[in-house]
């Protein structure tokens, strides 16, 4: 087992659950707006999937999307800023929890209309083959996304195209407070991919070295072969839908069986029996990435809101306006610009 | 100068980009081996192969979404709705997605793009394959409309859309394809944002895109008869839209109409008589006049679809109203 690997999927996975107990706590201190939809329970799959492609590969996220962002990009005073809206944010505050953004790494979003993301993941795939270009295309969603008719017009379409995506279905049995047996005519949302036809996978969302393994394949096959495949990983949120949802559809006992899997607890069980590193090493671990996100609060504190004169840029790709950007143009007559 | 058609004109435009620039290719329903529900796309799958004139299944919401998930990592897609109807199925990849990716990114994402198709009513294809959607795009900010009237404008404006590094939505005359005008020669392309004066005129203002220019022209060659002369002002683009041009006309001739396919309520018109209520009411000695597609879901039969249509007589009589004659 390599053993840098292992300590890095552990700091990147501790990294993301320690982000978002930060995101709750500052989200009731009202620092944060908005919905919150947090991640922690499922770190596995997003630091699994993004340990087994390149980094010049594509990732499509939905609206709970920290944990991938700081999974590809990492920079956790970008995605803390981004939260508390402020200038630095990775979306320079426009986009907020759900809209996260590194384009130059290759983040192409956190979409927030569930569904709506999965034919532009089959888009931007369609690009690579396009141009004869290795990269392959990430798309991650819900299982109540496979409810959603862009869900199948986007599998349909990376089917019948043979383009290089891999969907991979993030399982944690409740499309907001409804449990799937009563949103879903299936048991596997895997089981949607035999009707397009596309390759199939189901794996268990609380194992990192699972995920990785069934993406790395996943992801060869799709670049070597152009084909795309629906994985389901079984995983779960250990809070609420978002920061007011109090989960209360769910009972003690599920809640209490499922964190007993917690996967962070489950990679470190696995440290320690393989003598990788002792409590004290990875509290360690723990211990940075706790000062990592305090680091990350006082960035976001410090980031100054965004400038009032910037609320209409962007709107449009404008090369005059690029030109114009060291001038201070008024809001009022920016205003007056923007409304066209 | 040739005579085209607007449909030539377009699949010129097309050509042409396609040829320029390895980047931009076409996609959509019957667009290749049918050669075009339309025929605008006539011939360009045999010349430039499947790779860049790829047919699709009916899933509007799929391939728009492919082709934005394209143009967000650089490619230039045309994506043709087979009509403007069908691309409500897609309105949420045109709205949330396209219009606002850049935005909501902080500026990283750039989206050249460009959704074309026929728009408005032809002829008896009832509600649901009748509708002029120009209003439900022009009101997101993020996209550029465009609704050209003749031959010339359409190839200049889809040009200058293919080129552009924004979302444009490019509706078409679906009552227009056949329509012959005049196309220079040489390579040109249109601004976006700048409209035309399709007839110069004293008396009245008539603001009209697409199809009704040629209303607004039919009614101007009528009332000249009488001595009354109509200015045409064609924006071509109704996002930006060239409301200087309206302006100068309206300060000109003191009285406005404008015409419009679509609905009246919050139809564009409403926008634009606003603007010019707004900026030259001291110039007004009438007040401002729509005429719109009546306020009802398009009927078959043709008598009552006659009703609908904002027609020359309506025109005729609305100039009439402004002039207290």
């Amino acid at each position: 087992m390599d053993k840098t690997l292992m300590l890095s999927l552990y700091r990147d996975m501790i990294r993301i659950r320690r982000f978002e107990e930060e995101a709750a706590r500052s989200y009731s201190r009202g620092k944060i707006g908005g919905f919150l939809h947090l991640y922690n329970g499922q770190e596995a799959v997003a630091v699994g999937a993004m340990s087994a492609v390149e980094p010049t590969d594509y990732i499509v996220a939905t609206y709970r999307d920290h944990g991938h962002y700081l999974a590809r990009v990492g920079d956790m005073n970008a995605a803390m800023a981004e939260l508390f809206g402020k200038a630095d944010g990775c979306a320079k505050g426009r986009g907020g929890s759900m809209h996260y953004f590194d384009v130059a790494k290759r983040f192409m979003g956190g979409h927030a209309i569930v569904g709506g993301h999965v034919p532009i993941a089959a888009g931007i795939a369609f690009a690579s083959k396009y141009r004869g270009e290795p990269d392959v295309t990430l798309c991650f969603f819900g299982e109540g996304t496979a409810n959603m008719g862009a869900f199948h017009e986007g599998l349909s379409l990376a089917a019948l195209w043979k383009l290089p995506v891999i969907f991979i279905c993030e399982n944690n049995l409740y499309s907001m407070g409804t449990p799937l047996y009563r949103t879903l005519s299936v048991e596997d949302v895997a089981v949607r991919a035999k009707g397009y036809p596309m390759a199939q996978e189901i794996v268990n969302g609380d194992d990192v070295l699972e995920v990785r393994e069934v993406i790395r394949h996943a992801a060869k096959r799709a670049r070597t072969e152009s084909l795309p495949i629906l994985i389901e990983a079984k995983t779960y949120r250990f809070r609420g839908h978002s920061m007011s949802d109090p989960a209360k559809y769910r009972t003690k006992e599920e809640v209490k069986e499922w964190m007993e899997r917690d996967p962070i607890r489950l990679l470190a069980e696995r440290i320690y029996a393989l003598g990788i590193a002792n409590e004290e090493q990875l509290k360690a671990v723990d211990e940075a990435a706790k000062q990592e996100v305090a680091g990350a609060v006082r960035f976001a504190d410090e980031s100054p809101s965004p400038d009032t004169a910037t609320l209409f840029d962007d709107i449009y790709y404008e090369p005059e306006h690029h030109e114009q950007d060291e001038k201070v143009v008024p809001l009022e007559k920016r205003r007056q610009q923007a409304s066209v | 100068m040739r005579e085209l058609t607007y449909r030539e004109a377009l699949r010129e435009a097309m050509a042409e980009e396609m040829e320029r620039d390895e980047r931009v290719f076409l996609m959509g329903e019957e667009v290749g081996h049918y050669n075009g529900a339309y025929k605008v796309s006539e011939g360009l799958l045999d010349r430039f192969g499947e790779r860049r004139v790829v047919d699709t299944p009916i899933a509007e919401t799929g391939f728009a979404g492919v082709g934005i998930g394209a143009a967000m990592v650089g490619l230039r897609p045309i994506i043709e709705f087979m009509t403007w109807n069908f691309s409500l199925c897609a309105y949420d990849q045109l709205v949330n997605n396209a219009a606002k990716l850049r935005y909501m990114s902080g500026g990283q994402i750039t989206l050249p793009i460009v959704f074309r198709g026929p728009g408005g009513a032809a002829h008896q294809l009832a509600a649901q394959h009748s509708q002029a959607v120009e209003s439900l795009y022009a009101y997101v900010p993020g996209l550029k409309v465009i609704a050209p009237s003749t031959p010339a404008d359409a190839k200049g404006l889809l040009k200058t859309a293919i080129r552009d590094e924004n979302p444009v939505i490019f509706i078409e005359g679906e009552v227009l394809y056949g329509h012959k005008g005049p196309v220079q020669d040489e390579e040109y392309q249109i601004p976006l944002g700048r409209g035309e004066v399709k007839r110069t005129g004293q008396d009245v203002t008539i603001v009209a895109w697409s199809k009704m220019v040629h209303a607004a022209l039919d009614a101007a060659t009528e009332l000249a008869k009488e001595g009354i002369e109509l200015e045409v002002i064609d924006p071509r683009t109704l996002r930006p839209l060239d409301d200087r041009m309206i302006f100068d006309s309206v300060k000109k001739t003191n009285r406005c109409i404008i015409v419009e396919e679509g609905w009246p309520f919050a139809g564009l018109g409403a926008e634009i008589a606003y603007r010019i209520m707004k900026e030259g009411f001291d110039y007004l000695d009438a007040p401002v006049v729509r005429v719109t597609g009546e306020d009802v879901p398009m009927p078959y039969a043709k008598n009552l679809e006659h009703e609908v249509f904002p027609g020359v007589e309506k025109v005729v009589r609305a100039v009439r109203d402004v002039l207290y004659s």
